[in-house]
């Protein structure tokens, strides 16, 4: 069998101003390509079928990775090499380096990009669980200006976001972690690379003693990235080392039922976000011995 | 309108410039438009590895990448990589070893166990098994496989490479 995609138009874009011209005469019969790794397998597989692509990878205004008074800013167009081995990205938003090893592999990792991913918003995907985790903040464009998203307000559902059929997402603000930040990430997967069955992006801070605001984010368990915050809410206040972990796995039993996907049963992935939330506990009591 | 666009690139150190349907992908460029068919094509949606090659320097899959994408990009393929004896050590240790049955998945493995020993001289045979996670085998089991790289990365080091 060979698959080809259906014949469309290309547009290689210089600018902004460029994307939005072919954003705002096609709507959602255009397609914005960054990196690839996920719209050209629905290209070959038909189930996307624009009839104009825009390829963002050259527009300057998507790329780079800074930081810009106390957030870190990750241009759209990064592609995960870039992330992964960035310095900045390292010292300020670790979790996100530590995540990104998990998505895929080596080949599609080289070409994938960071705003992609997001943009894509697969419920199993890595970069949108940390992002809420975070509390990253989506700056986004069109030919009518800009506007910011919380990340808590951009994933909607399944490959859905608050996007607009006009808008490009330009980059991404995550607040620069700072003295006495846990994080715990971890997925669980058949093969590395594979679609996780479940996965956790865990952050909290330890301020004199005692955690603060605490995050435990799911994701491949719903249709979108899983803030758990009935559990989150029994970290607050409490020493790092000092509560049950059934309690907090009771919690997320009480208050939370997975969507089954293909392969993994709700039961199934109830268990493992409750092997995952034990890791993380683990995690983070060992970081304050 | 779907016009052809014409794209220039480098392929294997040789110029190439030809119009291009924006729907053909790298892969079937190179097998279908400039006859190097080295590159293999497997699932063509990202899963399998046959098809992985270099562009920029780095490790892609041709069957998701579009020709129209490659403009000035350099392009290097298996033949190119062959014939400059970039890897003829892993190529000969893969011959030593039987670390193929078939073949077919050969050349993107090469391609990737390649980019492999060049950010990590002395890999573990686990980090060697997660970069061959993107590489599909239906013959071997792997195990010959890596023993081909693990020995590769061996030899260099014994060498100073």
């Amino acid at each position: 069998m060979r698959l080809k995609p259906r014949a469309f138009e290309y547009v290689r874009a210089r600018s902004l101003q460029d994307v939005f011209s072919v954003l705002d005469a096609h709507g959602d019969e255009a397609k914005i390509l960054a990196g690839g790794q996920s719209l050209v397998p629905a290209l070959n597989l038909r189930l996307a079928a624009p009839e104009i692509v825009v390829d963002v990878s050259a527009v300057e205004a998507l790329s780079g990775i800074t930081v810009v008074d106390d957030v870190l800013r990750i241009g759209a167009m990064s592609r995960y090499i870039e992330v992964a081995t960035s310095d900045l990205v390292a010292r300020h938003a670790p979790m996100i380096a530590r995540a990104i090893p998990y998505i895929a592999h080596t080949a599609i990792r080289n070409r994938g990009t960071f705003g992609g991913s997001l943009c894509n918003a697969d419920p199993a995907s890595e970069l949108p669980a940390c992002a809420l985790a975070l509390k990253a903040v989506f700056n986004i464009s069109s030919s009518a200006g800009e506007r910011k998203i919380a990340a808590s307000d951009f994933f909607l559902g399944t490959y859905t976001t608050a996007l607009e059929p006009n808008e490009v997402l330009v980059s991404v603000e995550v607040p620069l972690t700072g003295p006495g930040s846990l994080f715990y990430f971890d997925e669980v997967a058949r093969r590395q690379g594979d679609y996780a069955m479940a996965g956790l992006a865990a952050r909290a801070e330890v301020r004199g003693g005692v955690l603060a605001d605490a995050r435990l984010v799911f994701f491949a368990v719903s249709d979108m990235p899983l803030a758990a915050s009935a559990a989150s809410a029994l970290l607050e206040g409490k020493a790092p080392g000092s509560f049950d972990a059934e309690v907090v796995c009771e919690a997320l039993a009480q208050t939370i039922v997975p969507l089954e996907d293909l392969t993994t049963s709700s039961a199934t992935k109830l268990h493992l976000m409750k092997v995952l939330t034990r890791r993380a506990l683990t995690d983070f009591a060992g970081k304050e011995a | 309108m779907t016009a052809p666009i014409i794209v220039t690139l480098t392929v294997n150190g040789e110029p190439v410039s030809q119009a291009v349907e924006p729907r053909l992908t790298l892969v079937d460029f190179l097998r279908e438009a400039i006859g190097l068919k080295g590159t293999h094509v497997g699932c063509e949606h990202g899963v399998c590895g046959a098809c992985t090659l270099r562009l920029d320097g780095v490790t892609v899959r041709g069957c998701l990448t579009l020709a129209v994408q490659c403009e000035g990009a350099t392009v290097e393929t298996i033949e190119g990589m062959t014939e400059s004896g970039a890897m003829k050590d892993l190529q000969d240790e893969f011959v030593e070893r039987n670390a193929l049955q078939c073949g077919y998945c050969t050349p993107g493995m090469l391609m990737s166990a390649a980019e492999l020993l060049e950010r990590n001289a002395m890999p573990s045979r686990e980090e060697i098994r997660e970069q061959l996670s993107g590489n599909y085998c239906r013959c071997t089991g792997y195990q010959a496989i890596v023993d081909a790289i693990e020995t590769t990365a061996r030899k260099r080091g014994a060498l100073g490479r």
